[in-house]
């Protein structure tokens, strides 16, 4: 294969963006190619003479290119190697650096030789809703066939392998204009809003602007279109208030003007990266106007096999030859309803590229670019279609296309004549790129003479312009472009005199009108060996969608999802209203009485490091420390996250493991002291005259009672009626209390409290404070804690009477402000002292020096878990999960009667929350006591040999206690207060566990320990 | 992405800076009469919002900023916000008479103490509904 033919000398005036003189190479599925400096990817392996780019999605048919950019469906390439691998690139869009290595994708082994092209032979298994239909049946079959074969066949590019190693960033900018697009509607708009001095904004998706100016035809001033558009750009790029971003897709247009960018700034060139350059950045626009100049986008025509590698739309024709000087191919047929594809025609000839002839569908053809090309020697079959398109074996190349009169509504194929030819140029007319219209709810309506959908309304400031907007002269483009830059700007720069643009002239030569077409009539029986693709990307075909229609799919939204029409990654840029054409013709409604789907953003997938952005790595959630943090991690501890904190989970010792060390801290506890960092802890300051009311409403016991200086435990439930935090809270003054929440509800609980006081209870002056960073708090717990407590020496009487249970002080500790709460949550003797922050580690440090030789030792978040779940505590979250109230825990001693109002009271009366079957809270003992059971484990009525079986309940809270030297469980039960003693069954994956209802308090039921 | 202006501080942010609070003016039955709660009150109370298409009213707390809590005046079908006002006062007046369907029902009687020459009290939490 050489690649000669297909690279056109440049005499020929073609390749105006390829550098003739800074050869390139590359690789592409392993082969070594070349090309030149401004090729595309797809250009320069097209010039290689390599015609098949990709395998598609469901039948694995070979594919070439069909686009020029990003409308691209086939192209689909991997670029890059490794980590830096990137999946599913349209190679249009691939801008060649020299050493870049390229694979297609969705071929397994080969591009040339492919398995799952068989899927090709089976097209019959693979109808519409063939996921629904085809593997249903046996049941069996899906796990172990059908989904690894559908997996490892099916499916797009692959994920890169290892960490992203390039960096992304993301900015947020505001601007008065944001125009989409940089053809030369949209530089018109630009310069217009531009010169009223408002901060402007214009994006195109490709490396450079002017649209497509370059093979539209015509003149702007008597001189080229690009030439225009050139001056327009260097004109914007020099203005202070004009942001030109090229290379920069617009992804989505969002709610009150919000859009979102993609700039890929140094995919083009692994320069850029070596030297730190972000490889995409992210805008977050908030624009007060947006223009929409994004252009048309050319349509397929469905005729047989027109998936061919060779067939492709005639404007990707003509910007091969144009941009790229390369030849879609030796010789060509083009097959086209409008004027003009005419200009394929002559601009190829005009590089020396055969066309056979041109098949034009119109009965009638006598516009100004017909006569021009009859003028120029080609041969106009007009009142002609194809019916059929000959190939080599594999179907990889085309070397003949079979021709037939045709007339609009017949659906038979006769004297059809065979010309060889070896690419067909398409052209079904053009629809206006409405997409970011649309995203947020732009309207459309149809428009008679395009046979397409335009523009109608949008309730946003939102203005669209140019070929998106369905006009597709020059002149119309830029006096639009002008029009609606102008507009934009006005709108919001109220006082600024806006400069009246003066269009300059055009010429262009008139189109006449275009027959649609939608389905061309195929040689042999109808669908057998032909298939007219609709959507390639996707494998949706013609009968596809007929096939939906006559199973009843008749809305177009019910068409798209049981077909997947329009639903790949190109979002049906070239699908369309080719595929509402068909059903119009299926159904015999008119389209716009279809309608069409929704589009959505993004308008091309944009990449996920863009999104994240820099909130990668330790940036990507700042981590919470408590004030002696730093000594966890030089004790090595074993962390665990708790909400945006990082906990100690235990502390191993040299050769310990977990267990073993949650373990050895259980027993310290229970046998002399330990020490927590219950810093975490939340603590909320409520204060002013109405604070023992409010503590009344929001808590389901009684605060207004609580003496200065004592604590009580409360529970808070949400109006359902259903458990939402708990926690000591303390009266430190009359009006003053300090509230004890979990770690995880600190913050909820204040936004909880502020709400209930900005929102219904107006009337009560309390002020709500978040404190829970300004203190460090510690537990010291165990039989030895008064010892070491008062070993540390200070103001505070820690005696048994001095400092009663749940009681607190204020003093000094071992030369600390403290607060010192005798509470606890291990059931042993048990003071949490609280001193400010920044005193937190000096505290912290004198502790150990005091306790040391008590043999005090740190404990982490799991001894803390085991040693409440030995005294039967509940924690928020564990046995509780939003349906739990507090007489499904046994918590109703803490529930007032007395009370007429708190939160949630209304709703514990009714009566399902006060069922007798409702799951309740019970203890749980193995019958193996060395057997733990899992988290989460279910209790069933009774064990059968497969599911269903009827579940009663579930483990909440599951351990090995090294106290009781065995393992305990807490599990919510049906009725289980009444089943006392009853053994439960656990099926877990190949045995049955059996456990016996307890009392949930397994250790000194009596309390006595914390009394001392 | 909204854009949201709060009436009390008077800063202008994106969505993200706000939290959605739903539906505006429900009436906790337990504030005024904390015993004769009906099940259907309760459930009302508890359960039933409205999702009116055009024009709705809406609790949002401008959480990073000044955190209040206040009201704002929302067509759900354009995105507009149609006023802002503090949680402890009803909507303008032109916007209770545009209000359909429920909500009409539901100011009816403030719009007739309007019209009545009775002053719609501005700031008073106990006729807040
Ligand atoms: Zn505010």
């Amino acid at each position: 294969m050489t690649g000669k033919p297909y690279r056109l000398p440049e005499s020929a005036g073609a390749g105006r963006l390829t550098d003739r003189a800074k050869p390139v190479s590359f690789t592409f599925d392993g082969k070594k190619m070349t090309g030149f400096a401004g090729d595309s990817l797809a250009s320069a392996v097209m010039a290689n003479g390599q015609r098949l780019l990709g395998r598609s999605f469901k039948y694995h048919r070979p594919r070439g290119l069909v686009g020029l950019g990003s409308e691209e469906p086939n192209a689909l390439v991997g670029v890059g190697e490794g980590a830096r691998h990137e999946p599913n690139l349209r190679a249009t869009q691939v801008e060649l650096y020299d050493g870049m290595v390229a694979v297609s994708q969705n071929r397994w082994p080969s591009l040339g030789f492919d398995v799952g092209a068989f899927n090709n032979r089976l097209s019959r298994l693979f109808p519409s809703g063939f996921y629904y239909k085809t593997f249903m049946w046996p049941r069996s079959f899906w796990k172990t066939i059908y989904e690894p074969t559908i997996r490892h066949a099916a499916g797009l590019g692959k994920a890169p392998t290892g960490r992203d190693p390039d960096t992304y960033e993301q900015l947020h900018v505001h601007c008065e204009v944001l125009v989409i697009g940089g053809g030369v509607t949209g530089l018109a708009a630009a310069e217009a809003a531009a010169s009223t001095g408002a901060r402007v904004i214009i994006a195109d998706e490709n490396p450079r602007f002017g649209g497509l100016a370059d093979i539209a035809g015509g003149k702007i001033d008597g001189r080229p279109q690009t030439d225009w558009a050139a001056l327009r750009v260097q004109q914007l790029a020099k203005a202070d208030n004009v942001h030109v971003l090229a290379r920069t897709t617009v992804a989505g247009h969002f709610h009150h003007n919000y859009l979102l960018l993609f700039e890929r700034l140094a995919d083009h060139d692994p320069q850029l990266i070596a030297d730190g350059v972000p490889r995409h950045r992210l805008w977050k626009v908030r624009a007060n106007q947006v223009v929409v100049a994004a252009g048309a986008i050319e349509r397929p025509i469905a005729f047989a096999n027109n998936d061919r590698p060779g067939v492709l739309l005639a404007s990707a024709a003509r910007g091969l030859v144009e941009r790229y000087g390369v030849a879609p191919g030796l010789m060509g047929v083009l097959f086209t309803n409008n004027d003009d594809a005419y200009r394929t025609a002559l601009r190829l000839k005009e590089a020396g590229v055969g066309i056979a002839c041109i098949v034009d569908v119109r009965q009638q053809v006598d516009g100004a670019l017909a006569e021009a090309a009859r003028a120029a020697g080609f041969e106009v079959m007009s009142g002609h279609a194809i019916a059929g398109i000959e190939t080599d074996i594999g179907g990889k190349a085309i070397s003949a296309v079979k021709v037939a009169p045709y007339s609009s509504g017949q659906g038979r194929v006769i004297n059809e004549e065979k010309i060889e030819c070896d690419f067909v140029a398409m052209s079904g007319g053009w629809n206006p790129a409405v997409h970011l219209w649309c995203h947020n709810g732009g309207k459309l309506k149809f428009d008679d003479s395009l046979q397409t959908f335009v523009p109608a309304r949008h309730s946003d400031a939102i203005s669209i312009a140019g070929a998106a907007n369905g006009r597709m002269s020059v002149g119309e483009c830029i006096a639009e472009g002008y029009a609606a830059g102008e507009a934009a700007a006005k709108a919001v720069m109220s006082k600024a005199k806006a400069v009246r643009m003066k269009p300059p002239s055009t010429e262009q030569e008139a189109e006449k009108r275009l027959e649609p077409i939608w389905f061309a009539p195929a040689t042999g029986k109808y669908n057998e060996g032909n298939k007219h693709f609709i959507d390639f990307q996707n494998d949706v075909t013609a009968a596809d969608l007929e096939l939906a229609q006559r199973e009843g799919y008749e809305s177009v939204e019910h068409t798209k999802r049981y077909t997947t029409l329009g639903m790949a990654t190109d979002q049906g840029k070239t699908s369309n209203v080719n595929g509402l054409g068909v059903v119009s013709q299926a159904t015999g409604r008119v389209i716009p009485e279809i309608g069409t789907t929704t589009f959505r953003p993004p308008y091309t997938p944009i990449s996920m490091g863009s999104i994240a952005g820099t909130s990668v790595g330790k940036l990507f959630l700042p981590v919470r420390k408590t004030p002696v943090f730093s000594w966890h991690e030089a004790e090595q501890a074993n962390f665990e996250p708790v909400g945006e904190w990082r906990r100690p989970y235990c502390y191993p010792k040299m050769n310990e493991d977990r267990q073993a060390a949650v373990n050895r801290e259980i027993m310290v506890v229970r046998e002399g002291v330990g020490l927590l960092d219950a810093s975490t802890l939340g603590k909320i300051e409520i204060k002013g005259p109405d604070a023992a009311a409010l503590l009344d409403r929001v808590y389901t016991n009684t605060f207004s009672t609580l003496k200065i200086g004592k604590g009580r435990y409360g529970l808070m439930m949400n109006e359902m009626g259903f458990l939402m935090d708990d926690g000591v809270t303390v009266r430190l003054a009359d009006d003053h209390f300090l509230m004890h929440t979990t770690s995880g509800g600190a913050d909820r609980i204040a936004a909880w409290l502020e709400e209930w006081l900005q929102t219904e209870w107006m009337e009560l002056r309390v002020f709500v404070t978040p404190v829970t960073e300004q203190w460090a708090q510690f537990a010291v717990a165990g039989p030895k804690a008064r010892e070491v407590l008062q070993a540390l020496g200070g103001d505070i009487d820690f005696s048994a009477d001095g400092l009663s249970f749940m009681s607190m002080a204020e003093g000094r500790v071992g030369g600390y402000p403290v607060r010192v709460f005798r509470i606890s949550f291990s059931g042993e003797l048990s003071y949490e002292i609280a001193a400010p922050a920044n005193f937190g580690r000096g505290l912290w440090d004198s502790l150990l020096k005091a306790g040391e030789p008590f043999g005090i030792k740190a404990y982490g978040t799991e001894a803390l878990h085991v040693l409440r779940a030995e005294k039967g505590f509940i924690v928020i979250g564990d046995e509780t999960d939003g349906t739990v109230t507090p007489l499904d825990v046994g918590l109703d001693w803490a529930v007032s009667k007395k009370k007429t109002d708190y939160i949630g009271k209304r709703s514990l009366e009714q009566s399902y929350l006060k069922a007798p079957n409702r799951k309740q809270l019970v203890g749980l003992y193995t019958e193996d006591p060395n057997e733990v059971l899992p988290d989460g484990a279910y209790a069933v009525e009774k064990v059968t040999d497969k599911p269903p079986m009827k579940m009663i309940g579930q483990v909440t809270s599951t351990y090995w206690s090294p106290t009781l030297k065995r393992s305990i469980a807490m599990a919510l039960i049906e009725d289980g207060r009444n089943r006392m003693g009853e053994m439960l069954l656990f099926p877990l994956a190949g045995k049955v566990v059996k456990a016996q209802i307890v009392d949930p308090v397994f250790y000194d039921k009596q309390g006595a320990r914390q009394n001392v | 992405m909204l854009l949201i202006r709060c009436p009390v501080c008077g800063v202008k942010g994106e969505e993200g800076d706000f939290h959605a609070g739903g539906q505006a003016h429900v009436r906790r039955p337990a504030t005024s009469d904390p015993v004769n709660i009906t099940d259907e009150q309760h459930r009302d109370y508890l359960f039933l919002r409205h999702n009116p298409k055009g024009l709705h009213f809406e609790r949002w707390r401008c959480d990073r900023g000044c955190g209040k809590w206040f009201h704002a005046a929302r067509d759900t079908v354009t995105l507009d916000f149609k006023a802002y006002y503090k949680i402890d006062e009803l909507p303008p007046v032109e916007l209770m008479r545009q209000a359909t369907g429920y909500w009409a029902e539901h100011f009816a009687p403030h719009l007739k103490a309007t019209k009545a020459k009775k002053p719609v009290a501005k700031r008073n939490a106990r006729v807040r509904s």
